[in-house]
């Protein structure tokens, strides 16, 4: 269980991801938090909170920066390449460097974006978890996939929840990256998901 | 009587231990005292003239591997994130790596760069055996058709990769320089705009104070030099800030309007003593090779800028020369970018062609600032260095195609002859990228089945 007290950071988030979807609603729901969790809240709890807020704010990127600027009103590219090229940020840097910025916090959680069919092959799945779990939302859509696992010698909550293609500069982007496994990926597909981990 | 003879050998070792702990106690605290009794071995080139600053890295006493993470970064962090550090910690400290973690911890910069123990250290100060790189990438050869074979001591080697800063070797910077010629059609350095900056922000300088006390030499130099045409009078350095006057000026006196500089230079090996409270840098005291009559030289501003003329073109290579005797440096005159520089400073070519030590080493860097966008001169050449594809980008590539500027500073021979040749080695990075880009190219078109996976 994850005491307020003792993690004041990630209950900050959490509560930030509680408003979050409040305000969004319309993305997949964390479980509500009830009257006998006010002071202290699962692992799955917090994972599926976290998840609310990086997909809320993943898709916010996507949709009204990205692909409004880039694809609709053709204002500014984006590119894997933004500083060189002046360019904005793709969705999954955006998120990664989101997840790098965390780290550098020492924020008792961490996360990332994987695929099977990754574009940079240190993003391709690693440990059993990340393999079933990513397998698991490709294969159960609108599921997410939990595990416990041990990695140097500390014990995880693992939580995978699916990345859709959730707009066309997804889709363009990866079936014509010459890096990408995959080149026939559609609107709506499993692209891949974020893994999140909790010590426990 | 044995017992007392004991007692007393115990009562004699008792009072030498503590005498000599006494000794070392009081140089350890004293910060003016030589210290090197303390040097468990002799430190890397770039950390040599501040050896004696213990506390430089060793910021607690008794700190361990977190604190000193701490000092490096306190150095080094700006420049890593400034290159866009392509190994940054928090790569590290996901638990996904955790295996990688266990047999490498790069998460901390002392496992790859240890201090004190030169006898093993590298290039790049790195005290790894060189096949660190295949703790993580070891199926790159698999990965990557243009990779297999090659060997674990290829990968860092001139052109292809570095662990930190690769902004000028990534796949599509390749692609995008591919057939470029070996000399640009107008080579040129971008032009400093400090000046034109301080006229913009400054229309109407005050006017010169006429009748200047002081000797007519210094007057002379003084009104024929920048500072005078910008109406900086006498009293704003050697009275700056209402302070009484003062002949003996610092770095900090020029830091009033050139910050950006004095903090480069207070980075770089030219001035990172003076943060430590140590001694001014000379040349008595670097490992490379310098000019004899100039070991007792401190290294200030002025050392290199003379006061009063502040002569920039004195300091960008002449000033240089004055000390540094290394090959490399000792061959500049006979290469063809000096022959550029002294046209330039001739007026028979344009302003911006000709290429001074301070060209390459002390480059011209383009900054936003967020406020104005600005050429300046990078002051801590320590950033662009080593390796010295960390040049390619600041550098090489204002006047040389891609290729060229890989090859040559790939050849070590041609570099130590200051480039007084064409290069005699090839990096194939660029050819590898377009070998790759082409097999896309037909697998896109159908020419090549697709291994794609579903």
């Amino acid at each position: 269980m994850i005491h307020p007290q003792s993690h004041p950071a990630v209950f900050a988030v959490l509560l930030l991801g509680t408003l979050g979807l409040s305000a969004c609603g319309k993305e997949q729901a964390a479980a509500p938090a009830g009257p006998g969790e006010a002071k202290t809240l699962s692992a799955k709890t917090m994972a599926d909170s976290l998840y609310a807020v990086m997909a809320s704010d993943r898709t916010v990127y996507t949709r009204l920066i990205v692909n409004r600027l880039q694809n609709e009103e053709k204002i500014i590219k984006a590119s894997e390449h933004w500083k060189d090229e002046k360019a904005l940020p793709l969705p999954a840097q955006m998120f990664r460097f989101g997840a790098e910025m965390v780290a550098e916090k020492n924020a008792p959680f961490s996360y990332s974006l994987q695929s099977l069919w990754p574009v940079n092959r240190q993003n391709a799945p690693k440990t059993e978890a990340e393999k079933t779990g990513l397998q698991y939302v490709v294969d159960n859509k609108g599921q997410n996939y939990y595990a416990e696992e041990t990695l140097g010698e500390k014990k995880y909550f693992t939580a995978v929840y699916a990345d859709m293609a959730v707009a066309p500069a997804c889709v363009t982007c990866h079936n014509g990256h010459k890096d990408s496994p995959k080149t026939d990926f559609q609107l709506g597909d499993v692209m891949g998901g974020v893994v999140i981990r909790i010590p426990i | 009587m044995a017992t007392g003879r004991t007692a007393r050998w115990y009562v004699l070792w008792a009072l030498a231990s503590l005498s000599l702990a006494g000794v070392l106690g009081d140089r350890l605290l004293d910060k003016t005292a030589d210290r090197t009794v303390f040097l468990p071995g002799p430190m890397t080139h770039g950390h040599h003239s501040i050896e004696l600053a213990c506390g430089a890295c060793h910021v607690e006493p008794f700190g361990g591997g977190p604190v000193l993470q701490e000092a490096c970064m306190n150095c080094h962090g700006a420049e890593l994130k400034r290159v866009d550090d392509s190994h940054p910690k928090s790569k590290f400290t996901d638990p996904r790596n955790a295996d990688r973690v266990a047999r490498l911890d790069a998460q901390h910069c002392v496992t790859c760069h240890v201090e004190h123990r030169l006898e093993i250290t590298g290039p790049m100060g790195v005290t790894l055996p060189g096949d660190f790189c295949v703790t993580c990438h070891a199926k790159i050869g698999e990965e990557r058709e243009t990779h297999a074979g090659l060997g674990f001591d290829t990968c860092a080697s001139g052109g292809c990769h570095n662990f930190h800063d690769n902004r000028a070797l990534y796949e599509d910077f390749l692609l995008e320089h591919v057939g470029e010629p070996v000399l640009r059609p107008v080579p040129r350095l971008p032009a400093r705009d400090f000046g034109s900056r301080w006229r913009t922000d400054h229309p109407k300088p005050p006017a010169i104070v006429p009748g200047h006390a002081g000797p007519a030499v210094v007057v002379k130099d003084w009104l024929e030099t920048a500072h005078a045409r910008a109406g900086v009078q006498c009293d704003d350095c050697h009275a700056a800030g209402n302070k009484p006057w003062s002949d003996a000026l610092d770095h900090r006196a020029c830091a009033g309007c050139h910050e950006t500089q004095v903090e480069g230079f207070l980075a770089s090996k030219h001035g990172m003593r003076l943060p430590q409270n140590l001694p001014p840098m000379t040349p008595a005291l670097a490992r490379l090779p310098m000019q004899t009559d100039a070991a007792p030289r401190e290294l200030g501003c002025t050392s290199c800028h003379a006061a009063h003329r502040f002569d920039t073109r004195h300091a960008a290579a002449e000033a240089c020369l004055g000390c540094h005797a290394d090959s490399h440096s000792l061959a500049y005159k006979d290469s063809k970018h000096f022959g550029l520089w002294t046209a330039e400073l001739a007026g028979d070519a344009p302003a911006e062609t000709g290429l001074s030590c301070a060209g390459c080493h002390l480059p011209r860097e383009r900054e936003d600032t967020g406020d104005e966008r600005r050429v300046h001169v990078a002051h801590n050449q320590n950033d662009f260095l080593r390796p010295n594809e960390k040049m390619i980008r600041p550098v090489c590539l204002h006047c040389h195609g891609l290729g060229f500027a890989l090859d040559a500073l790939a050849d070590t021979d041609l570099v130590e002859s200051n480039f007084q040749r064409l290069p005699a080695i090839h990096i194939e990075s660029i050819d590898m990228a377009l070998r790759r880009a082409e097999a896309d190219r037909a697998r896109r078109a159908g020419e090549i089945p697709t291994g794609r996976s579903h």
